[in-house]
């Protein structure tokens, strides 16, 4: 019987042949933890007994879920997460601005294919972009890693998502995860795995493959791993692929040539219609931000719409890089500037309106339209808000139409 | 308080339907603290404004399928600890939430499809692995927990398990 991607993962890595359904204890590559997390998972690694980080350049703690600081209790958290990093030795401590924690862990090689890697967050999957078995976990099992460098789990099942066909001028990656999250549901992948093959991944770039892995997360499952086949990093790696005859839970094949921009309306990221059942949905705030959708080439898309155009006078819009490097990126090519003059308004490179911490809180029967991954009720601070979920174009033209439009319904410039 | 795997717990039900996500159990803007009496303040607030009111000690939370989807945030589970939820009992539950549920030393239990009204007195056999409805005299199997949550869960949660045995030991 063969393996599949994250079979031959934890193989390697428990030392035997494992399949779907057993446990393994597993030394791990990488672990990382945030201003949410990270506070919790340090008062309960000195709670295990923990002196030493198990390998202090293996650890990254990043600043990004409520940064700059919004008041003087987050500011004692960022201030304890600073003071462990100093006496830890901790080589990967990132400040705030430095970015988002998915996006750092990439953008700086912290996480490789082929890598098991524990993040104390959600969408830890990200990394499976890379072809790495990254997974989400609470503060507690975080510190149990810190502790050992190990964690246990339990081998997933895996579903295989085959993207066939040619995704349409303006259609991305976004669309194709919404409509996939719409399809499976927000529990269709609870406890699995997603593999993703196809033409359509051999042509993506590691940003879009991002933007896949990202959102599994939405339909409940334990990690992406999408097929390396195609994928172009700046440093040598052995490639991925599952065997041909790996057993799978179930296997999709999905032609994405026919489909269009896809919108998920409040208030579950599963609830997912095509742009044109709900144009014309008229708009308060748009924010193109998160560590699904605000990477050089999502900023790229929205100032393809906006440059020489300007956001509606009644909507505002607010911009956030994913990372410091991307927004330097952007500095230098003239994107910031597009976004700025057509009146976006930026804020700090971190999680912060996403989860409605600080920086973009909505108020009472407002309407949101969002680049990000979730809208729960309340997510991005408010309950009696509503978020609705696109791709970075499609915000940056609602932006401008103070409605929701297809960018390929603008009027000409 | 930790419920250990060998107790039986009895408490009175408080009934919610699918899905319930993070956000729902402790919005992210209240997750930023070691307060815990600052998250159970805020338990279930956009769900059921009335539940931090009415909830007494040793209660038991009953959800439908995936419960605690969407963020990885420990706070969700250690808000319904906090608050006096002695045990979460659910259709199913959502992979982190129910790793992080057992890390804290908070007992979780699926069930599957059930039909548990909403103030009826429940019964969870953690060790036989059942959920009675004393009011209906129904009872419910529980799907079995892998031998390495049930001994996290007899510690007490990760921490204590940690404390004892120092390490995970070999794959």
């Amino acid at each position: 019987m063969g393996h599949t991607i994250a079979e031959k993962i934890i193989s390697r890595h428990a030392g035997r042949l494992v399949h779907a359904a057993e446990i393994a204890i597993v030394p791990i590559d990488g672990a990382m933890a945030t201003d949410t997390t990270a506070p919790l998972a340090i008062k309960a690694f000195h709670e295990m007994g923990g002196r030493r980080v198990w390998d202090a350049g293996k650890m990254a703690l990043v600043i990004d879920h409520a940064a700059p600081a919004p008041n003087e209790r987050i500011a004692n958290l960022h201030q304890m997460m600073r003071e462990f990093s100093a006496e830890q030795h901790l080589p990967h401590f990132y400040d705030i601005g430095s970015g988002i924690c998915h996006q750092l862990m990439v953008e700086n090689g912290h996480v490789r294919p082929g890598d098991i890697f524990l993040g104390a967050d959600s969408h830890t999957p990200t990394y499976g972009a890379l072809g790495a078995f990254a997974v989400g976990v609470g503060s507690t099992d975080l510190a149990a890693a810190m502790l050992t460098g190990k964690t246990w789990l339990k081998v997933p099942h895996t579903i295989k998502i085959v993207l066939e066909g040619t995704l349409r001028p303006g259609i991305t990656a976004k669309d194709v995860i919404l409509r996939l999250v719409g399809d499976l549901g927000i529990a269709g992948a609870t406890y699995d795995a997603v593999e993703f093959t196809g033409p359509v991944v051999a042509r993506m770039t590691l940003a879009s493959r991002m933007v896949l892995a990202n959102m599994v997360a939405e339909m409940g499952a334990k990690t992406a791993l999408i097929d390396t086949i195609g994928l172009d990093l700046d440093y040598p790696f052995d490639p991925i692929h599952p065997d041909p005859d790996a057993v799978y839970k179930a296997v999709y094949t999905f032609d994405v040539s026919e489909l269009t921009h896809q919108i998920a309306v409040p208030h579950s990221p599963d609830s997912v219609v095509p742009l044109t059942q709900v144009a014309g949905q008229p708009i308060a705030m748009a924010f193109i931000g998160s560590c699904t959708n605000s990477r050089l080439e999502d900023l790229h898309a929205a100032a393809a719409v906006l440059r020489g155009r300007h956001i509606a006078p009644d909507v505002r819009m607010i911009v956030t890089a994913a990372s410091r490097k991307i927004f330097n990126e952007a500095l230098r090519d003239g994107t910031i500037a597009t976004l700025s003059e057509a009146g976006a308004s930026f804020i700090t490179s971190g999680c912060g309106p996403c989860v409605g911490t600080h920086q973009g809180v909505p108020g009472d029967d407002e309407v949101v339209i969002s680049s990000t991954n979730r809208n729960f009720r309340g997510r991005m601070g408010n309950p009696n808000a509503r978020i609705f979920l696109a791709s970075p174009a499609v915000v940056a033209a609602t932006a401008v139409a103070g409605r929701i439009i297809d960018p390929a319904d603008l009027q000409a410039r | 308080m930790a419920y250990k795997a060998k107790q039986v717990i009895r408490g009175a039900a408080h009934v919610y339907g699918d899905n319930i996500d993070t956000d729902r159990i402790i919005p992210g803007k209240y997750t930023k603290t070691l307060d815990l009496s600052h998250l159970a303040d805020h338990v279930l607030e956009d769900l059921d404004p009335t539940f931090r009111d009415r909830v007494q000690p040793g209660d038991i939370l009953v959800a439908g399928d995936n419960f605690g989807c969407g963020s990885s945030r420990e706070q969700a589970p250690l808000a319904l600890k906090e608050a006096g939820v002695s045990v979460v009992v659910a259709s199913y539950f959502a992979r982190i939430f129910f790793r992080n549920a057992i890390n804290i030393g908070l007992p979780v239990v699926e069930i599957g499809r059930h039909t548990i009204a909403d103030g009826t007195q429940l019964e969870v056999d953690l060790a036989r692995g059942e959920v009675r409805d004393l009011s209906a005299e129904q009872t419910y199997a529980a799907a079995p927990l892998p031998d390495i949550m049930l001994a996290i869960l007899d510690a007490g949660g990760l921490v204590r398990y940690l404390q004892i045995t120092g390490d995970y030991g070999d794959s």
